[in-house]
């Protein structure tokens, strides 16, 4: 490589051979990011302003995309359903898994057997997940959940069949499937913290409780920043759960930004109008890491 | 003193006792459906026993839908997007971390602030870009758009800059080349992050919907996710055979993690690390 390197650097007198290396490391990831990538988004912004249904000729429509998505209520909907979504999920997803982490990083029996499972269903898909899940929340007492509270002389939920209890339902069982994740995020920065402080701590006659919020908790900082963001700006691209579980009924209370994308793309091949929905998902996902690394930058997480 | 803490302890296994089941229930039901007979899933569809032990609902149902092809084809998808990305990601790695160039850090720059592009806005385009390329259909789309990702390139670069410059200079005074040093030096130290890429990249493609759904059109090159996902419209199938298929679909994946499980645990804690 290095002989290589020098006889190409010869023929293109002013390059060095430095330069050329770093090209050819570069070149394949570039390329491929720049065709499925980078060009895909100059192309989605120019299709936001097109009206165009696959068969016709795509013709030029101005901002009526964008116009009319301001007067569409399945769009507000979805969006509110997407934003609901993400901020219920998250903050009781993170005070669980951080609680779990506490807990499995006691030395207790069968601590590992615990962590194990705790993990397993972040390594099934969402689609598997929405599968296992839709039976046992049948509203009627043949649902494993509703039959379980049939015992406790509570009266049968519809959970994915009515507009009350759909939603609460997606974000019961996106927990399920993602606490396990963020249980691990969790168990490694507690493991980060170093022993001395709680022994310090103890010396004072720290009880658990203070330890928990002047320990803890502010050296924990960074990490649950960390898992909020990544885990926020997943939550606003929720697809395959919803999509599975509830196809976004009933009467669109769980229909979310994606598959509103989805479905006017590819059910009613609306492209410029789908590109235009697209776009305001970057919009959102923008602001969320823009605010992030503002956060960031002034407190040096 | 010694009787709270006993009483706490107690306290503790009932919490896990409870988190244990909620996590446990719903794949022992799974399982245990999935041997159950038509009966016993119209009688007692909650129950999480079985009197009988049904294995034919497997064959039934990997008979009736070619779930044996939908394997094939997650596999030969995943295996290709872990290697190219894999591939791919390190070598621009090593460009931005180990080589001086002109603008490294402005093209950088750019590169990390395209990590906030959702796959879902560029799904149209991706789709009217397959269609031209007559790649629809094909498994090549899926692997195509799934290979090329900025993430890994950061993780791995953060990762290459913790590796001391040193060790580097010693090869170069040895007359090794950029290939050589990348290989040899490079990423032999660079197992955990190559380790980390794997399982995120491994466990993102194994469970893609989306793309699939949106490229795939035929049955023989349907993906697990996809496969399974039509059985919930699918009014010919019972539901025991469902969860079959269900089991079917993931043991694969569920297999590799309890088998690597120490990697994946390990993997995921370094992904959740600031670099």
């Amino acid at each position: 490589m290095s002989q290589k390197t020098y006889q190409i650097s010869n023929r293109t007198k002013g390059l060095k051979p430095e330069y050329i290396a770093a090209m050819l490391f570069l070149l394949p990831n570039i390329i491929g990011f720049a065709i499925f990538t980078l060009w895909p988004m100059i192309y989605s912004l120019l299709l936001g302003f097109m009206d165009w249904g696959l068969i016709n000729q795509a013709s030029f429509v101005g901002v009526a995309n964008y116009q009319e998505i301001l007067h569409d209520s399945i769009f507000w909907i979805s969006l509110k359903n997407t934003v609901l979504y993400s901020f219920v999920k998250v903050p009781i997803n993170l005070i669980l898994s951080l609680l779990l982490a506490i807990l499995l990083n006691k030395k207790i029996h069968g601590r590992n057997f615990f962590r194990t499972i705790s993990f397993l269903p972040s390594v099934c898909s969402s689609v598997s997940v929405a599968i296992i899940w839709k039976p046992l929340l049948e509203s009627t007492k043949n649902g494993l959940v509703n039959h379980f509270l049939s015992y406790l002389g509570i009266s049968a939920i519809p959970f994915l069949s009515s507009t009350l209890w759909s939603m609460p339902s997606v974000i019961g069982v996106g927990i399920w499937k993602e606490l396990g994740f963020f249980m691990i995020i969790y168990l490694a920065g507690l493991q980060g913290i170093p022993s001395m402080y709680y022994e310090a701590a103890e010396i004072d006659g720290a009880n658990a409780k203070v330890k928990f919020f002047h320990i803890t908790l502010p050296l924990i900082a960074p990490t649950t920043f960390f898992a909020f963001v990544t885990s926020l700006i997943g939550s606003f691209q929720i697809f395959d759960l919803t999509s599975v579980l509830t196809d976004g009924g009933p009467a669109n209370s769980t229909n979310t930004l994606v598959m509103y994308i989805y479905q006017n793309g590819f059910k009613w091949f609306r492209m410029g109008y789908a590109s235009a929905l697209a776009l305001i998902l970057f919009i959102i996902i923008f602001i969320v890491t823009i605010t992030q690394n503002q956060i960031s930058n002034n407190n040096a997480y | 003193m010694t009787k709270n803490k006993k009483s706490s302890r107690v306290m503790m296994y009932c919490v896990l006792g409870i988190l244990f089941l909620y996590f446990f229930i719903p794949f022992w039901w799974m399982v245990i459906t999935s041997f159950k007979s038509y009966t016993e899933v119209y009688t007692k569809p909650y129950a999480l026993y079985s009197k009988s032990f049904n294995w034919q609902n497997y064959p039934i149902v990997l008979q009736s839908l070619p779930f044996m092809t939908y394997l094939l084809n997650t596999v030969k998808v995943s295996l290709m997007v872990c290697l190219g990305t894999l591939i791919t990601s390190s070598m621009a790695a090593y460009a931005f971390a180990r080589l001086h160039f002109p603008g490294r850090d402005k093209i950088f720059f750019l590169y990390l602030a395209t990590l906030m592009i959702p796959r879902q806005t560029v799904l149209i385009p991706n789709f009217i870009l397959f269609r031209n390329l007559g790649l629809l259909d094909n498994l090549w789309s899926l692997i195509l758009s799934g290979i090329f990702t900025a993430y890994g390139t950061f993780l791995l670069r953060q990762f290459f800059l913790t590796i001391p410059q040193e060790l580097e200079e010693a090869a170069i005074i040895d007359g090794l080349g950029y290939k050589d040093r990348f290989l040899k030096i490079i990423l032999p130290l660079a197992k955990p992050a190559l380790t980390t890429l794997l399982i995120i990249t491994l466990l993102g493609i194994w469970n893609e919907y989306l793309n699939a759904l949106v490229f795939i059109q035929s049955d023989d090159k349907r993906t697990l996710t996809l496969g399974l996902a039509l059985l919930r419209s699918d009014l010919d199938i019972q539901w025991n055979q469902v969860m079959a298929a269900t089991m079917f679909s993931i043991s694969p994946i569920v297999i590799v993690y309890l088998s690597a499980q120490k990697y994946f645990v390990e993997g995921i804690a370094l992904s959740g690390l600031k670099g």
